[in-house]
């Protein structure tokens, strides 16, 4: 199937998997309830509907991510997850609540900006480690990625144990990262970011191919390297800190989608900026319901449903050896 | 005298604290055909990546086209020269046509898409290498060879017009080899492509240049004729060990390294 043609199909489908999502729940809607306007219209316009929307941004975000550090460590297993840049931004985020910086500067707030300057220091830790080691290869990646992770782990640790009951467990429950608390605001807070870095990594579609042929390539063809990865690497900090801030650290969606799209679309960046985002809206809001109604009436933070779908994939790709073949 | 194509003048690069090119200095012309050659560790490389802008030179300066090659924009800069790495084993996750079509990135504009001019030149490229025919294949369904030619025509997609070849015929076999000289040398004879390629091989530069510039230690050890390069004691001081001369039926020259008296 010609890539268009999968395009169109994901975008029917996300389209469809979206709009239906909002009426999915522990308690079905009835149309009779939804027509008088009582609690069921409520619940749909002001808990549902936004954290489907939020959902959906955060989806297109973490899978648009996970895509473009893919291509700018030529690395499969690069993402703002396993590069420790969503623990970082969690720290920014859990420093925030407890500082109480609930503030709002110029349409941020406080936590969202405080995620937003932790996920650019740990990734430029993770960088400026395997800088001094010499090289992007897997192992060094991985082990920066996880020893900053760790890092920032315990960090988040410490944070809590300082902090009283109530903001320790909204730390918690944010570090399982969920979407049963997102409101309009904040959407509105994540949005700048996603939809200004999602247009430059489409813009940057070009660059990203020609990063997948490795430095000396992609310089001898044109690119910029080192100015676009820098460009790049700020963009999707930038965008991975809006949602972090928002939903928490929801692993393995940046792995997982931007490989399934690659399945089905190839590894031109001209069609797989726009499947990984619709592909990456349309997985986390499908996982989004089945957190809410898997052990309903209870309700699961859809960090560990991705987490359940995402250790065995992260596995078959390490034994799949497909890492191996990328790098040189 | 016309401007060269590449000229150096007291070129030094260091990588790792060692100066790997030590006051390099050289003239390339304008649709020649260069075999820079030289013992494993050299500068062969290096001095090509600096070209090539990858790698950034310590000192000196490199003028390409009679302009500092520094002052060139890096888009320009691919128009004119392209690097034709040597034919490793990295994973390249594209179908033959998509990569050479990637040679076009110099000459689009960031919200620009590829046009049917840059397939265009991407068809004419292939049909140049003869590697239209498997333009729909995986590259890494590629013999070291067709990869070769493969790369070749994305260099020529970009319009370059000076080629930087590391090891471009070392690691083929003998009809690949022929293969790539004759497409290499058909490009330098009759569209006046500029070459310049690295080999540690005496016999490949005799085939792929009409020049010679020998490395040794990250200096110019020597620069002349092909016919001077293999003459008596030349190749001994570049590689530090006795050779065989043998002349070949058409009048060539083969060299062999000689084995130790036993």
């Amino acid at each position: 199937m010609k890539p268009r043609a999968v395009l169109i199909l994901f975008a029917a489908a996300a389209a469809m998997i979206t709009a239906a999502a909002p009426f999915i729940g522990p308690d079905g809607f009835s149309l009779a309830g939804l027509h008088s306007g009582g609690v069921e219209a409520q619940v749909l316009r002001e808990l549902r509907i936004p954290r489907v929307i939020a959902a959906f941004v955060a989806g297109a975000v973490l899978a648009l991510s996970g895509m473009a550090f893919q291509s700018l460590f030529r690395n499969p297993l690069a993402t703002p997850f396993t590069l420790g840049v969503s623990s970082g931004a969690s720290f920014g985020a859990a420093l925030a609540l407890q500082l109480g910086l609930h503030g709002v500067w110029f349409g941020i707030s406080g936590p969202a900006a405080a995620s937003f300057a932790g996920a650019l220091l740990s990734t430029g830790l993770v960088y400026g480690l395997t800088y001094l080691r010499g090289g992007f290869s897997t192992a060094t990646l991985l082990l920066a990625g996880v020893a900053v992770s760790f890092f920032f782990s315990s960090l988040i640790l410490f944070v809590q144990y300082t902090a009283d009951v109530y903001n320790a467990f909204r730390m918690l429950r944010w570090v399982m990262g969920g979407l049963s608390v997102v409101d309009y605001d904040s959407i509105w807070s994540m949005l700048p970011f996603a939809l200004s870095g999602s247009v430059l990594l489409w813009l940057a579609r070009h660059e990203l191919n020609l990063l997948l042929l490795g430095d000396d390539l992609a310089i001898s063809r044109g690119v910029e390297v080192a100015k676009v990865k820098l460009v790049l690497f700020f963009t999707v900090s930038l965008m991975v800190g809006g949602v972090v801030s928002v939903c928490g650290p929801i692993g393995f969606v940046g792995m997982m989608v931007p490989h399934m799209c690659r399945f089905m679309v190839g590894h031109d960046h001209r069609a797989l900026v726009p499947a990984s985002a619709l592909f990456g809206g349309a997985f986390l809001v499908a996982c989004d319901v089945a957190a809410r109604v898997v052990l309903s009436p209870a309700e699961l933070p859809v960090g560990v449903i991705t987490a359940l779908l995402g250790g065995p994939f992260f596995l078959w790709l390490l034994l799949s050896g497909k890492d191996q073949r990328n790098l040189a | 005298m016309t401007t060269p194509a590449i000229a150096i003048r007291d070129l030094t690069c260091r990588l790792g604290g060692r100066a790997v090119l030590d006051g390099v200095s050289l003239d390339i012309p304008a649709g020649g055909s260069v075999a820079i050659l030289g013992p494993n560790g050299a500068g062969k490389t290096t001095l090509l990546k600096c070209i090539a802008r990858i790698v950034r030179p310590a000192s000196g300066a490199i003028e390409i086209l009679g302009k500092a090659s520094a002052s060139y924009a890096q888009r320009d800069l691919a128009r004119v020269l392209s690097y034709v790495p040597q034919a490793d084993a990295r994973y390249l996750p594209f179908r033959v046509s998509e990569f050479v079509l990637l040679g076009r990135y110099p000459h689009l504009s960031p919200f620009s898409s590829l046009t049917p001019e840059d397939r265009r030149a991407a068809d004419a490229a292939m049909d140049r290498t003869g590697t239209r025919e498997f333009a729909d294949r995986p590259i890494d369904t590629l013999s070291g060879g067709e990869r070769q030619r493969v790369f070749i025509a994305a260099a020529l997609t970009q319009g370059a017009r000076i080629l930087l070849l590391d090891e471009p015929a070392t690691f083929l076999d003998y009809k690949h080899q022929v293969e790539v000289v004759e497409l290499l040398r058909g490009l330098n004879r009759d569209e006046g492509v500029t070459l310049v390629s690295v080999t540690h091989d005496a016999n490949d530069a005799a085939l792929l240049g009409d020049h010679a510039i020998a490395l040794k230690a990250g200096r110019v050890h020597f620069a002349g004729e092909i016919s001077a390069l293999l003459a008596e004691g030349v190749l001994e001081s570049v590689f530090d060990t006795p050779f065989d001369r043998i002349a070949a039926p058409a009048g060539q020259i083969l060299v062999r390294a000689r084995e130790a008296a036993r």
